[in-house]
This record gives C-alpha cells, sequence and structure tokens, in this order.
C-alpha cells in the first residue's frame, strides 16, 4: 500500500462527497476550455480574414486620406522610402510584413490606369489572396474567362505555381505583372509587351481577379517606377500586415511616435470587430475564472473540511500510531491533487469536445483541440484544488491524536 | 523502563481547572505486565495519553529508558511511538475502507516498508490470529472480537517493545475476551511490557502488576485480591 492508493481508497470510500465537488471543478474548468478554445478559433479566424484582406495598417503621407488609397488617387504627397527601414529597425514587434508602394496615374491607349511601384517579395508576402495556388493563374486565364470563377484555372501543377511565384518575386526593371481588369482592357497576356512612357515592360504575369482595386493596377518594381517618375527614394504608402492582437495593445501610437511626418491608419472596423469579440470573451472567461475559483474553491473546501472532521477520530488513530502531520498534510494535499488533476483532464476533455461542437453553431468557426489548454485546465484546477485544501489539510494535521481514545 | 515522575494534568473546562492526574509517580520494569484499574473519570485514559506521548503534562516528566519524552517535539515523540509503542483501543480504531490486511499495513506504510513486505508481514501476523482467511474483509464485515485481533495485528506489525492497550476487552463478549488477554500474556512472555487500562477485575487478573487510578492518585495494589496493598497489610 502506498499514500496514493490509500487516498485513491478513500476517495473511492466516499464517491457521494467526492462527486459534487469533482463536478463543480469539473464544470468550470469545461466552461473555462470551451470559452478559450472557441476565443481563440475566433481569434484565429479573423487573423486569417485579415491576411485574406491584406495590409491593416496603413502609413500615408500626412495630407493623403484612405479615400484616396482606395481609390488610388494617390498624388498627394509623399513619403521617404527610408521610412522602411526606419520601420524595419525600430524593434517594434506586431508589423508581420511591410510594403512600400508608389502609385500614380498613366494614360494607356487613351485610358487611365494606375501604375505601382512595388518591392515583390513583400508585396507577396502581404496578399495572402496572391499566394493561394490556385489564384496564381498568370497569363492562360484571360484567354477563356468572362466570369471571374470560371478563370480560375484547375490543374496547374504545384511546380508550375512555385515557379510563377518565384518568377514575380524576382521582377526585374523591364517587367510588370497586370491586374486581370487591366490586363483585359489592355488585350494583354503573359509574354505581351506593353510600353509606358519611352519604356516597354514585358507582362510576366496576369493577375487572377481579386475583387480589389489591384485588379485594375499595373504592377512593376517599386524602383523602376520612382525612376519613371523622377522620384527617387519616395513612396506614398507603406502597407502593414500588423499583428491585430498588436494593434489592439498600441502599435499605431508606437509607429505615430516613430513617423511624426505620417498618417498611420488602421483598418479600423475589423479591428473593432475584433475587439468587441475578443474583450466579450475574455470578461466571460474571467467571469467563470471567478466563479470556479470561488464556487469551485468553496465546494472543495468544504469537502475536506467535511472529509476533517468526519474522519477526526481515524485521523487521531493514525498519528497515535506514529504518522506525523507531515504524513497527514501530504494525505490532503494528495487528495486535493487527484481532485485536482481529475478536473482539469476531465474539463479539458469535455470542454474541447463541447468547443468543437458549439464552435460553428455560435460562431460560425471551426474549432479545434488546443492541447496547450490542457497543461492550463490541470494548472487552475490542481491550484483552487490545492488552495482550497490548505487550512482543512492544515486542521487535520493539527488534531490531537488523543482523540483516538474516546470512545465516540 | 518507563518512569512517570510528579505527573500533573489538569483540564480546562468553562474556566475552572479540573485536576485529571495528580502527582503521580510510577515505574514500569521492561517486560511487565501492567494493569491500571479505576472507575470511570479517574483518569485512566489521560493517564494513557500522557504514557503515549500525546497529552503533554502540566508539571513531571515521562521517561523511557531515561529519555524524557516531552522535550521531544510533537513530530519525534510520533516517530517515538512508530517504533517503540503499539495501541490497543477499546473501539478498534480499525479504517473503515480499508481490508483487514490493509490496516494492518498502516504501521508499515508509515515505516515506510516497500508494499509486497508489507503484503507479507500483514499476512503473517494476521494469521497468526487466526484470521488468514478475512485477509480482505473489511471491517464491517468482521465480528467485533474479529475486529479487536485485526487491531492487534495492526498493533504488532511494527514489533514494539511496549503495548498500551485501552480496555481492549471492554466492547469484547466474555470467551473473545479471554482470548484477547491471552494473546496479551503471550506477548508479555515474549519480552513485551504490556500496559493495561481496564475496569474488569477480570482482566486485570492477566497482569502480573497492578495500580488502581483514584481521583488522578496512583495506589499500588495486591494482584491476587486487587485491593490496594497498603490496605490489605492494614488488614493483615
Amino acid at each position: 500500500m502506498t499514500l496514493i492508493s490509500l487516498v485513491k481508497k478513500e476517495l473511492f470510500e466516499r464517491k457521494q462527497q467526492l462527486f459534487t465537488s469533482f463536478c463543480t471543478i469539473l464544470l468550470g474548468i469545461t466552461a473555462i476550455v470551451a470559452i478559450n478554445s472557441i476565443t481563440h478559433s475566433s481569434e484565429k479566424a479573423v487573423k486569417n480574414e485579415l491576411e485574406r484582406l491584406g495590409a491593416n495598417v496603413l502609413i500615408l503621407p500626412k495630407e493623403a486620406s484612405v479615400q484616396d488609397y482606395y481609390s488610388a488617387d494617390i498624388g498627394t504627397g509623399e513619403l521617404p522610402e527610408g521610412y522602411v527601414k526606419k520601420l524595419s529597425a525600430s524593434g517594434i514587434h506586431g508589423m508581420d510584413n511591410l510594403s512600400p508602394k508608389l502609385s500614380g496615374k498613366v494614360m494607356i491607349q487613351s485610358k487611365s490606369f494606375i501604375l505601382t511601384g512595388i518591392l515583390p517579395k513583400k508585396e507577396i508576402n502581404s496578399k495572402a489572396i496572391w499566394q493561394q495556388s490556385n489564384m496564381l493563374n498568370f497569363g492562360s486565364a484571360l484567354s477563356s474567362a468572362t466570369c471571374p470563377d470560371s478563370t480560375i484555372p484547375i490543374g496547374k501543377s504545384d511546380e508550375e505555381l512555385l515557379s510563377q511565384k518565384r518568377f514575380i518575386e524576382s521582377l526585374k526593371k523591364n517587367q510588370i505583372f497586370v491586374g486581370y481588369e487591366a490586363a483585359a482592357a489592355l488585350d494583354l497576356k503573359k509574354g505581351s509587351q506593353l510600353p509606358i512612357k519611352d519604356t516597354t515592360f514585358d507582362v510576366v504575369a496576369i493577375l487572377p481577379p481579386t475583387g480589389t482595386v489591384d485588379d485594375s493596377r499595373i504592377f512593376a518594381h517599386l524602383h523602376t517606377v520612382q525612376q519613371l517618375w523622377n522620384k527617387p527614394g519616395k513612396i506614398n504608402v507603406i502597407e502593414v500586415i500588423g499583428c491585430c492582437q498588436k494593434i489592439l495593445d498600441g502599435l499605431v501610437p508606437k509607429i505615430n511616435a516613430l513617423l511624426p511626418d505620417a498618417k498611420v491608419m488602421t483598418v479600423t472596423h475589423v479591428v473593432e470587430t475584433q475587439l468587441k469579440t475578443n474583450k466579450m470573451m475574455t470578461h466571460i472567461s474571467w467571469v467563470f475564472f471567478t466563479m470556479i475559483v470561488l464556487v469551485g474553491g468553496a465546494s472543495i473546501a468544504n469537502f475536506m473540511y467535511g472529509n476533517v472532521n468526519e474522519r477526526k477520530k481515524e485521523i487521531g488513530t493514525l498519528m497515535a500510531i506514529g504518522a506525523n502531520s507531515r504524513f497527514i498534510l501530504k494525505l490532503f494535499f494528495a487528495k486535493a491533487l487527484f481532485l485536482g488533476l481529475a478536473g482539469g483532464l476531465g474539463g479539458f476533455l469535455i470542454g474541447t469536445l463541447m468547443a468543437m461542437a458549439l464552435g460553428p453553431h455560435l460562431a460560425n468557426i471551426s474549432v479545434y483541440p488546443m492541447p496547450g489548454l490542457l497543461g492550463v485546465a490541470m494548472a487552475i484546477s490542481v491550484s483552487i484544488s490545492l488552495i482550497a485544501s490548505l487550512l482543512p489539510a492544515r486542521r487535520a494535521a493539527k488534531i490531537d491524536p488523543s482523540i483516538a481514545f474516546r470512545e465516540v | 523502563m518507563i518512569q512517570l515522575i510528579d505527573i500533573d494534568v489538569e483540564y480546562h473546562l468553562r474556566g475552572q481547572s479540573v485536576p485529571a492526574l495528580n502527582l503521580v509517580n510510577l515505574t514500569v520494569q521492561d517486560g511487565e505486565f501492567l494493569a491500571i484499574i479505576g472507575p470511570s473519570g479517574s483518569g485512566k485514559s489521560t493517564f494513557l495519553q500522557v504514557l503515549g506521548g500525546m497529552l503533554s503534562p502540566k508539571k513531571g516528566q515521562v521517561l523511557f529508558d531515561g529519555v524524557s519524552l516531552y522535550e521531544k517535539s510533537s513530530d519525534q515523540r510520533a516517530a517515538f511511538r512508530k517504533t517503540n509503542i503499539g495501541f490497543v483501543f477499546q473501539t478498534f480504531n480499525l479504517i473503515p475502507f480499508l481490508t483487514a490486511k490493509q490496516n494492518v499495513q498502516m504501521p508499515l506504510l508509515l515505516n515506510r516498508y516497500s508494499t509486497a513486505n508489507q503484503e507479507e508481514r500483514a499476512s503473517q501476523l494476521l494469521s497468526r490470529l487466526g484470521l488468514a482467511d478475512r485477509l480482505e474483509h473489511k471491517p464491517s464485515e468482521l465480528s467485533v472480537g474479529q475486529q479487536q485481533r485485526v487491531a492487534l495485528a495492526r498493533m504488532l506489525s511494527n514489533d514494539p517493545p511496549i503495548i498500551i492497550a485501552d480496555e481492549p476487552t471492554g466492547s469484547l463478549d466474555p470467551d473473545t475476551s479471554i482470548q484477547i488477554l491471552d494473546f496479551l500474556k503471550e506477548l508479555n512472555q515474549e519480552g513485551r511490557t504490556v500496559i493495561m487500562v481496564t475496569h474488569a477485575p477480570d482482566a486485570a487478573e492477566a497482569a502480573t502488576r497492578c495500580v488502581q487510578l483514584v481521583d488522578g492518585c496512583v495506589n499500588e495494589m495486591n494482584i491476587d485480591n486487587q485491593r490496594p496493598i497498603t490496605l490489605a497489610a492494614s488488614n493483615m
């Protein structure tokens, strides 16, 4: 017989008392795990959505507005390209990608288009929609498509798509790629040539339709565009993919402080929605946490006190036959530990299953198990059990062993 | 040798001091079988608690082979009990959710015996007490006599040189009482010191020496007629 087997026998002998305390802690942990799983998946879903949308922080010249940016009417004001380096070197956390651009209108075949200078690799990093393999449709889509959906090619090999991505990433001085609508308007294909101002460019790729302003743009290398307009070292926007939580934690003021001459904007409605969801979930989580601490703790403390009172003579006898106070403390803490571990594990399993079942209905998201929460659930559950058992255990350890000689 | 020197114990109830033991002096030699008799409320249980290191006296000393028990901490006294004293309780004090064998294993667990050694020794002791076929029975599934025998086996598990028995036959029928007393005598004959509190004159006859506790004072008794030695002498 060991201390653990002794504790297990005692716990299972008094199942009814155990059941109440176990259920309290189990339900509390279940709720915490379920809420956190749903919250985490919700955050992830919003993050994915933000990534799909592209940049969520814009750094614009002071005089430019977001409307200017969205309408690609960025003739007002410029920023030094050096701001990108300054931001990169600033050590500000939460900026996943910095994508500088210089845009301006060009007239081609008597039609107005936006020529946008980009750093290709950074641009691809910022456009999750470009990175999706089935969207990397360069060239062939235009010939047969009128409906956007039908332009998506099927059957391109991964190797081919990868090589196209690399091609764009290493965009040369006289190369461009063209948005879907612009290509259609100019009847361009991969391999076509297009004169802009005094330079003739090779079309290396046609972008798939994205439903954004990119569809009517022509993209060239940033430094080529700067040279074309004689604006070396100038840009008119830096698109930033900011970590959503970091935006909430004050990313914008930090950038503002660093670049006082620039205007820093966020895609506020998305961030605010995320902020509200997070806040609500965090509040609910705290409510449950408080509940489990109070109700679960009280229930376990009550169970333990009852157990001490009921077992006074038994504990006294153990002490009479040689158990010291440390052994009695261990006996009660082992019981609390067992209760905490079982409650934590059970709560994690039920909470995870509940979140997976309810997530799609409550938040319209898929919830996946979060193994990391197991440790958190165990830690909370065990801590509450141990803390709630502290006073009852100390009381048990102080029982007068002479109670063993009393007849009652 | 156990010596109780000028032991004085008082209880405090509702602001009043109630004397329980009044300057008790007693020496118990190794290998003695001492019976302590006395009416209810005479201080017998208090005496055992003081002797067992569980109740610190207001005054006086308890010496085991010259070492003062109450100069040790409570955990040190618990450790002393664990290896030197075996207790037999009137109501057996078995742990209800453990089997007979597991109850006997308890002191062995406290002494950090391995599980295999615990089980082997517990089975041997219960077999010695005629309970080989009751190893896996819980106390509620045993008769009172069997329960007391389990308690005796538990008491013996650490092979203690001193046995303190509190009314060991108090809850038993006459036949079972005789069995238990015979067993205590057997343990005494093995060289163990047995100190037994009883209110039953028949039980006291099993001892080799008898003292009476009256109003917290000890009187040496004649073991044959259980009358105070001084009184017996004066009547002679």
